[in-house]
C-alpha cells in the first residue's frame, strides 16, 4: 500500500517525509519534480507517475504537493482519497494547512500520520477517534499539560474504534441538544456566446452540526427526494432504509460531518439563476473594447449577492481602462487576470463594467476570447428546489433545537465569450 | 540532547524526544542518540512511549545491535493489560525491520492474533504482512498464514478487513502468484457481511477481493451484485470505483439483454458521473477508468456526454482524458452538440490540447458518418484561422477523412493547396502530398506544387520523401504526358542520391514496374485502397477484458495489465468470467472486424517497429559505407534476379499487399528486410539441436576472401554467437569489429569481438562472441532475423542470419500448474497456432513390442523428448493421456518476458507431433516450432 509520504512546498522543498516501511530516499521525488518541470502549471502534474521502481500518487491542495510513494499494484483513488483525508485531518486539527501551520506542528503530524496509517494500510482516519487519541493543540491545553505533567496522547483506547458505530464515541453529554443541518448546492454550468446553457448540473450537499447527548437515533426527510440523480453518503446513514423509503436514517456523529453529498442535472434542468450581457474584443482600432453587464434570472425571488467575475485575458493585453457602475475591479498584469467584485445585484439598477483595453502592439490576436468565471452565493434558496420535510429524533427523550439552512453558490461556473 | 534524554524528570525526557523526532522529520540524521533514546522506552507514560517507538522503527535497521536492547520491552508490552499498549506493541514491533530481531516476535505475534480484544487482532492481521515483508519463509514456516486465514471468520468487521488487506498484500509480494484466499462461496458470504459493517478502507480490500470470486453461476452472481449495489452511494470514491469493478465483472456472467443487467446499468451511471465533481486527481482516474467502462459497455454512459464537456480551468490531464471519451460516446443523435464543443476547443491556448480537440474533429467525421460533411466545414473554418499548428493537424485529419470518404469532398483541395507554405511539420507535410498524389488529375498544378516540394528533396523527413516519390509516380501514371520529367527525376534522387534503402527500394520496385508494364504498375499503384476503420485506438477486446478485471487499479490508469509493468509480477491474469448464456456469441460475432484491425496495433506495443531499419544499419559507426554492395545501381545480372525475384514474389501476393505500402498511412517498410535478406541468399537458420551445426553466414566471394560460418548457443544463461572466420583471400585479414542492428530480441554483444591475432591466408579461427538481451529492440521480419555487419581490414561486410529461437528460452520459464492452467484458459482461441513435426525418431523398438510392453515405454520415450525439451529450457509442466494420445503441456519465457505454452500431442506409433501453441504474442510461434522442430530432430 502507501510506502511513504512526502510533502512539497510550491517552491519544492520537501519539508516533511513519513515512512511506513523502510526508508525511500528523498531522491524519488526528482522524478516528480521532473513532472513538475514538464507541466506548465502546478495544477496541471499528472497525479500518477511512474518510475522504475515506484508510483508516485501525487494531490495538491493550499498549493502543497502531497506525494504518496507506492511500490505494488495498488487501487489509485485509494491512494488519492487517503491523501485529502491526511488534509482534511490537518485543517481539522490546525485550522488550516499550510507549510508553517505543519512545521509548528511536525510532532502532532507525525503522530497523526503514524496513527492514520500502519504498514501503509489505513488505521484510524475517523477525526472523531483521532481527536480522542490525540488531542489537538490548543494553547490552554499546553499550559495545562506542562502544569499537570500530563500529555495529549489518551492513554484509553477510543470507544469508537471497534463499535458498530466507529464514527460517535459513545459518554456524550451536552446542556444544549442542537442539530443544524446546511444544504448547500454548487451550480456547475457553461453558458456559450449566446447566452445558451451548454450543460449544466449541481452539487449539492448537507452538512450537520450536530450535539446530542448520548445515541439519538435520526431520521430527516425530504419534501422532494426523488430529485437526487446520485447520492453519496457517510457511513452512518443506513442505505437499506433510504433504498426503501427515501428517507436518512442515521445515527450522527458527535460534531460536524458531511452527511450527504448530491448530484442532479443529467436528467432534470437546472435553473440558472445570473445571465451575462457581453461585449469583448480586441481588435478595434487604438485597442480593444469590453462591456459587460449582469442580472439577475430566474432566482426564485431571492436576492445575488457576493457576485465576482473573473476574466482571464490573453497574454497580449498589457492593461485595463474600465469603469464600474458598482464594486470594484482589478486587473493583474502578471497573471492577466481582470477581476471584479460588484457586491449584490439589485434588479432595478443592473451593474455594468466598460472600457478600454490596452494590447500590446504586433501581430494580430489569434487567441480566442476569455472565458468569464463567475462565483455568487444566494442565502436561503437551494436552486434545486430541495427542502427538508422534518426531522425526528428516536431513542433520546429531550428536544433538541432544530434548523436546517439553505444556501446556493456558483461552483464552476464559466460563460464563453 | 544526551544529558536531557538522560534526565530524571519524565517532563524534560519527553520534550527532549520530541525535539529529537522533530529533527527526525525534517530528515537530519539522529541515530547517534539511538542508546539514550532506547533508554527512555521503559516508560509508564504511553506519550513518550510512542515517541520512542516512532524513532525505534525509523532507526532500527541502522543500530541492530542495539534494537535487540528494545525487545525484551516489547515482549513485555504484549502481555501488558491495556490492549492499546499491546496493540501499540505489537504494531511497532512488525515496523522493526531486523531480521536477528523478527524470530523473537512470533511468539507474541501468536498470542496477539488470538488475543481477547479485537483491537489488538487487528493490528496484529496486519503485522503478519510485515512480517512477510521481511521474512517471507518464515512467516509461511509458523503458520500465520493460517492463522490468518482463520481471521477471515472473525466475528469483528474490522479484523475481516485486515486480514483480507494483510492477505492481498502477501499474495502481491510472493513470486507464485497463486491465490492464498480461497474464495468460496462460505467466505464470500462473511466478507459480504463485513462489507456492511467495517471501515471505508476496509470495504476496498474487501471489494477487491470479492472481485476475484468466480461466482458458480448467474443467480449467485446476482446475489452478491445486489449486495454490492449499495456500495455505489459510498462517500468515497475509492470505495465506489472499487464496487464499479465487481459489478462490472460479474455483469459478465448475465444475458446481456436481461432485466437485472438492464437496472444495473442504469445504477452504474450516476455514481461514474457525480466521481467527475471531485477532486481533479479523483476526476482523472475516475476518467481513465471510464474510458475502460464506455469501451466494453459503450450504453451505460451513452447519455451523459454533457458531464465530459470540457472546463477552461480543468488540468490538461483531465481535459485530454475528458476529449477522448467525447469521441467515444459521439454518436448521430449529439454530434452537433459534439462539434460545436470541438470547436471551441480548437481555439483554446493550450497547443497539445488543441492539437487533439482538431484530430477528434477528424476522428468525428470518421466515426459518424451523417457528420462527416459538418466536420469537414468545421475543420475548414479552422484553417481559415491561419494558427499553425492548428492547420497543420487539420490537414492530418482532412487526409484521413478522403481516405474514408473518397471522391467526396475533394472541392476543398484549393483551399488546403493555399496552406501549403506553412506546413512544415513532416505528419503535415506527407498528408499534403498524399492528398495531391491521390487528386492529382483534378488539381491543375499538382505537377508544379509537387516540384516545388522537389527541389529540397534531400532535406526532407524519410516519411515526405517516401511519399512524395509515390505521389509523383501517381501523377505520372495518371498523366504521364507532361510529367515524364518530373517522375525520373525523384526515380533517380530516390534510388541514386538516398542513403536510405527503404527509399531506394521503393524507388527500384516503380521504376521497375513503370519501365516492364505500366499497366501492371498502375493496378498496384493506383489500386483501391482497404478502407480505415471507423473507430480507431480502441483497446484490444481481450486486453480490455482483462483490464475490465483490473478497475481501480493503476492497470486501469496505465491502460496496461499489471504483468506489463509491475515488477515481480508473474503470469497470473485475470480474466472476465465467461457468461453460461448467449451473450458470449453475440459479442464474439460483433467484435473480429475491429479485433483484426487491434491486433495489428497491438503488435507495435509488444516490439517497436521497424521503422528505418536499414539505415541504422547502415549508420553504424564502423567505417561510412555508402551504399549497400546488393542495392547498388549497376547490378551484376545475378543480383538483379534476386531482385526481380523479390519483386515478383511481392505482386504475386496481390495488389493488396502493395497498396498499403502506397497508402500514406500504411508502413514505409512493408517487406525491405525480406527483401533484403533474399538478396543476400540467406536461408533461414534451419535451427536444429541444442547448438545448431554452422552454416555459411557471408560465403568468401561476397566477402571478399573471408568467410563466415556461424552458429548461436545458449549454455547456462548465456547466450553465445559461435563463428568461425576462414580467411580465403591472398593477404592477412585483421582489425575484426562486429555490430549487430537493432532487433526483435534486443541481441547485442556483451563485449567487443575479440580475434587474437590477424588470420593469414588459409587459416581459419574460432571465434566465441558473448551476446546480451539489452540492446534496442526493433521488430524484425522473420522475428528472429539479425542483421550484422563486419568489419575487418578490408572492408565492411553486411549479412543478415536468422537466430534459433531456443536460445532466448530463459532458464527461469518453469510455470506454476495452476499459473500454467489459469493462463492457457485465459489466451484466447485465435491466438493458438497448430504445427506438426514430421519425421520425429520414435524408439524402434517400441512398435515391435507387445502392447502391454508399449505403454511404459511410451512413458520412457516422453520423459525422453520431455529431458530433451528441459535441456533447451522448454519445461513440462504436465502430462496427460486422452484417449491413447500423450499430451505434454509446456512452458516457455523468452528474455523479453513473452510466455509461450504448448501442447505436444504424442500418438503412440506416429512419427508425427502435433504442437499446438499459445501466446500473447502469436509472431513467436513460427520460431518456436523451428526451434522444437530441431531440438526434436537431434
Amino acid at each position: 500500500m502507501i510506502h511513504s509520504l512526502f510533502i512539497i512546498n510550491s517552491s519544492g522543498d520537501v519539508f516533511m517525509e513519513k515512512h511506513w516501511k523502510s526508508v525511500i530516499p528523498r531522491s524519488i521525488c526528482d522524478y516528480f519534480f521532473d513532472a513538475q518541470r514538464k507541466a506548465s502549471g502546478n495544477e496541471d502534474i499528472p497525479p500518477v507517475i511512474t518510475t522504475p521502481h515506484h508510483y508516485l500518487i501525487s494531490v495538491l491542495r493550499n498549493n502543497l504537493f502531497f506525494v504518496a510513494v507506492c511500490m505494488t499494484e495498488v487501487p489509485p483513488l485509494f491512494v488519492i482519497e487517503f491523501l485529502h483525508r491526511v488534509v482534511d485531518t490537518f485543517e481539522d486539527y490546525f485550522g488550516e494547512c499550510t507549510e508553517s501551520i505543519i512545521k509548528e506542528h511536525y510532532v502532532v503530524v507525525y503522530e497523526l500520520l503514524d496513527e492514520m496509517l500502519d504498514n501503509g494500510f489505513p488505521l484510524a482516519t475517523e477525526s472523531n477517534i483521532l481527536k480522542e487519541l490525540i488531542k489537538p493543540p490548543n494553547i490552554l491545553r499546553t499550559i495545562a499539560n506542562t502544569v499537570t505533567g500530563k500529555s495529549n496522547v489518551s492513554a484509553t483506547l477510543p470507544t469508537g474504534q471497534l463499535s458498530n458505530v466507529p464514527w460517535r464515541r459513545s459518554g456524550v453529554r451536552y446542556t444544549n441538544n442542537e442539530a443544524y443541518f446546511d444544504v448547500t448546492e454548487e451550480v456547475d454550468a457553461i453558458i456559450d456566446k449566446s447566452g445558451a446553457t451548454v450543460a449544466a448540473e449541481i452539487q449539492g450537499y448537507i452538512d450537520c452540526c450536530v450535539k446530542l447527548t448520548g445515541m439519538p437515533d435520526l431520521t430527516l426527510t425530504f419534501i422532494n427526494p426523488r430529485l437526487f440523480d446520485d447520492v453519496s453518503f457517510h457511513p452512518c446513514v443506513r442505505l437499506k432504509r433510504w433504498e426503501s423509503e427515501r428517507v436518512l436514517s442515521f445515527i450522527p456523529p458527535d460534531g460536524n460531518c458531511r452527511l450527504l453529498s448530491y448530484h442532479i442535472g443529467s436528467q432534470s434542468v437546472v435553473a440558472i439563476p445570473i445571465y451575462i450581457r457581453h461585449n469583448i474584443s480586441f481588435r478595434d482600432v487604438g485597442g480593444g473594447r469590453l462591456d459587460i453587464t449582469v442580472g439577475p434570472k430566474q432566482t426564485m425571488g431571492r436576492v445575488v449577492e457576493g457576485v465576482v467575475l473573473e476574466v482571464p485575458m490573453p497574454k497580449c493585453v498589457l492593461n485595463c481602462n474600465l469603469t464600474v457602475t458598482q464594486g470594484k475591479y482589478t486587473f493583474e498584469p502578471v497573471t492577466k487576470v481582470l477581476r471584479w467584485d460588484l457586491g449584490r445585484i439589485e434588479p432595478t439598477k443592473l451593474p455594468n463594467i466598460r472600457g478600454n483595453i490596452s494590447v500590446q502592439s504586433g501581430p494580430p490576436v489569434t487567441e480566442s476570447n476569455p472565458t468569464i468565471n463567475v462565483q455568487f452565493t444566494i442565502t436561503q434558496l437551494a436552486l434545486s428546489g430541495l427542502k427538508v420535510n422534518r426531522l425526528d429524533i428516536y431513542g433520546e427523550k429531550y428536544k433538541p433545537f432544530k434548523g436546517v439552512k439553505y444556501i446556493t453558490k456558483a461552483g464552476r461556473f464559466q460563460i464563453r465569450t | 540532547m544526551k544529558s536531557e534524554l538522560n534526565s530524571d524528570k519524565k517532563e524534560k525526557k519527553k520534550e527532549a524526544v520530541k525535539k529529537v523526532i522533530a529533527s527526525m522529520t525534517v530528515g537530519k540524521d539522529v541515530s547517534a542518540l539511538f542508546p539514550d533514546v532506547v533508554n527512555c522506552m521503559q516508560t509508564d507514560n504511553l506519550e513518550l512511549k510512542k515517541l520512542v517507538y516512532l524513532y525505534l522503527m525509523n532507526y532500527a535497521k541502522s543500530q541492530p545491535d542495539m534494537a535487540i536492547m528494545a525487545v525484551n520491552t516489547f515482549v513485555k508490552d504484549c502481555e501488558d493489560p491495556n490492549p492499546l499498549i499491546r496493540a501499540l506493541a505489537v504494531r511497532t514491533m512488525g515496523c522493526i525491520r531486523v531480521d536477528k530481531i523478527t524470530e523473537y516476535l512470533c511468539e507474541p505475534l501468536r498470542k496477539c492474533l488470538k488475543d481477547e480484544d479485537p483491537y489488538v487482532r487487528k493490528t496484529a492481521a496486519i503485522c503478519v504482512a510485515k512480517l512477510h515483508d521481511i521474512n517471507a519463509s518464515m512467516v509461511e514456516d509458523q503458520g500465520f498464514l493460517d492463522q490468518l486465514k482463520e481471521l477471515l471468520s472473525d466475528s469483528n468487521p474490522m479484523v475481516v478487513a485486515n486480514a483480507v488487506a494483510s492477505l492481498t498484500e502477501i499474495n502481491e509480494a510472493s513470486s507464485s502468484g497463486q491465490p492464498l484466499m480461497e474464495l468460496n462461496a462460505a467466505t464470500m458470504n462473511k466478507l459480504l457481511t463485513a462489507l456492511n459493517e467495517c471501515t471505508e478502507w476496509g470495504q476496498v480490500f474487501i471489494l477487491d477481493a470479492l472481485s476475484q470470486y468466480s461466482p458458480k453461476d448467474e443467480r449467485e452472481a446476482q446475489s452478491i451484485c445486489e449486495r454490492i449495489t449499495p456500495r455505489l452511494a459510498h462517500a468515497n470514491a475509492a470505495v465506489v470505483l472499487s464496487a464499479v469493478k465487481c459489478l462490472m465483472k460479474f455483469m459478465e456472467l448475465m444475458l446481456a439483454d436481461s432485466e437485472f443487467v438492464k437496472n444495473l446499468t442504469k445504477k452504474l451511471a450516476p455514481p461514474l458521473v457525480t466521481l467527475l465533481s471531485s477532486e481533479p486527481e479523483v476526476q482523472y482516474v475516475a476518467l481513465r477508468n471510464i474510458n475502460l467502462i464506455v469501451q466494453k459497455r459503450p450504453e451505460l454512459l451513452k447519455h451523459e456526454m454533457k458531464v465530459f464537456f470540457v472546463k477552461y480551468n480543468d488540468p490538461i490531464y483531465v481535459k485530454l482524458e475528458k476529449l477522448d471519451i467525447m469521441i467515444r460516446l459521439a454518436s448521430e443523435g449529439n454530434i452537433v452538440q459534439v462539434l460545436s464543443e470541438l470547436k471551441e476547443y480548437a481555439t483554446e491556448v493550450d497547443v497539445d490540447f488543441v492539437r487533439k480537440a482538431v484530430r477528434a474533429i477528424g476522428r468525428c467525421a470518421i466515426k459518424v458518418e451523417t457528420s462527416a460533411e459538418r466536420c469537414v466545414s468545421t475543420l475548414l473554418d479552422l484553417i481559415q484561422t491561419k494558427v499553425n499548428y492548428v492547420v497543420q493537424e487539420a490537414i492530418v485529419v482532412i487526409k484521413d477523412i478522403f481516405r474514408k470518404y473518397p471522391n467526396k469532398y475533394e472541392s476543398i483541395i484549393s483551399t488546403l493547396c493555399e496552406n501549403l507554405d506553412t506546413l512544415d511539420e513532416p505528419e503535415a507535410r506527407a498528408s499534403m502530398i498524399w492528398i495531391i498524389g491521390e487528386y492529382a488529375e483534378r488539381i491543375d498544378n499538382a505537377d508544379e506544387l509537387l516540384e516545388s516540394f522537389l527541389e529540397g528533396f534531400h532535406d526532407e523527413n524519410t516519411q515526405v520523401q517516401l511519399q512524395l516519390l509515390t505521389a509523383i509516380v501517381k501523377l505520372f501514371l495518371k498523366r504521364p504526358t507532361d510529367t515524364q520529367e518530373l517522375v525520373q527525376q525523384v526515380l533517380s534522387l530516390a534510388t541514386q542520391d538516398s542513403d536510405n534503402p527503404d527509399l531506394r527500394d521503393r524507388g527500384f520496385i516503380y521504376w521497375r514496374l513503370l519501365s516492364t508494364d505500366p499497366g501492371a504498375a498502375k493496378e498496384v499503384v493506383l489500386a483501391e485502397k482497404p478502407l480505415i476503420a471507423e473507430e480507431t485506438d480502441l483497446i484490444e477486446p481481450t486486453l480490455l477484458d482483462e483490464l475490465i478485471c483490473h478497475i481501480a487499479s493503476l492497470a486501469s490508469v496505465y491502460h496496461k495489465p499489471p504483468s506489463a509493468f509491475v515488477e515481480g509480477r508473474t503470469g497470473l491474469r485475470r480474466a472476465l468470467p465467461k457468461s453460461s448464456g448467449g451473450n458470449e456469441g453475440e459479442s464474439g460475432g460483433e467484435q473480429p472486424p475491429q479485433q483484426q484491425q487491434q491486433q495489428q496495433q497491438q503488435q507495435p506495443t509488444v516490439i517497436p517497429n521497424q521503422d528505418s531499419l536499414i539505415p541504422d544499419l547502415l549508420n553504424m559507426d564502423i567505417n561510412p559505407a555508402p551504399v549497400a554492395p546488393a542495392a547498388q545501381p549497376a547490378f551484376t545480372g545475378g543480383t538483379l534476379d534476386l531482385l526481380g525475384g523479390g519483386l515478383d514474389s511481392l505482386l504475386g501476393g496481390g495488389g493488396g499487399e502493395i497498396a498499403p505500402a502506397a497508402a500514406p498511412a500504411a508502413a514505409n517498410n512493408t517487406t525491405s528486410a525480406g527483401l533484403l535478406g533474399d538478396i543476400f541468399g540467406m536461408a533461414s537458420g534451419g535451427a536444429a539441436v541444442y547448438t545448431p551445426p554452422k552454416q555459411v553466414w557471408l560465403p568468401a566471394n561476397r566477402g571478399k576472401g573471408m568467410e563466415i560460418h556461424g552458429t548461436f548457443a545458449r549454455r547456462g544463461g548465456v547466450i553465445t554467437m559461435e563463428m568461425t572466420l576462414h580467411n580465403k583471400a591472398m593477404q592477412p585479414i585483421s582489425q575484426f569489429a562486429i555490430q549487430l542492428n537493432k532487433n526483435s530480441f534486443g541481441i547485442c554483444p556483451a563485449s567487443p569481438m575479440h580475434v587474437p591475432a590477424p588470420v593469414a591466408p588459409n587459416q581459419s579461427v574460432d571465434v566465441s562472441l558473448t551476446l546480451a538481451t539489452t540492446g534496442p529492440v526493433q521488430r524484425m521480419d522473420p522475428l528472429p532475423n539479425l542483421q550484422v555487419a563486419i568489419k575487418n581490414s578490408v572492408d565492411v561486410f553486411y549479412f543478415a542470419t536468422v537466430m534459433p529461437m531456443h536460445i532466448f528460452f530463459t532458464e527461469d520459464g518453469a510455470m506454476e500448474k495452476r499459473v500454467f492452467l489459469a493462463t492457457w484458459k485465459d489466451i484466447p482461441s485465435q491466438n493458438e497456432v497448430q504445427f506438426s513435426i514430421e519425421n520425429i525418431n520414435m524408439n524402434v523398438d517400441m512398435t515391435s513390442r507387445p502392447p502391454e510392453a508399449s505403454n511404459l515405454d511410451a512413458n520412457l520415450h516422453l520423459d525422453g523428448i520431455s529431458n530433451k525439451l528441459q535441456t533447451s529450457n522448454i519445461f513440462t509442466i504436465a502430462k496427460r493421456n486422452v484417449e491413447g494420445q500423450d499430451m505434454l503441456y509446456q512452458s516457455i519465457k523468452l528474455t523479453n518476458g513473452i510466455w509461450v505454452l504448448t501442447e505436444l500431442k504424442v500418438q503412440p506409433g506416429n512419427t508425427t507431433i502435433v504442437l499446438s501453441l499459445k501466446s500473447r504474442a502469436t509472431d513467436v510461434a513460427q520460431g518456436i516450432f523451428e526451434a522444437f522442430d530441431g531440438i526434436l530432430h537431434c
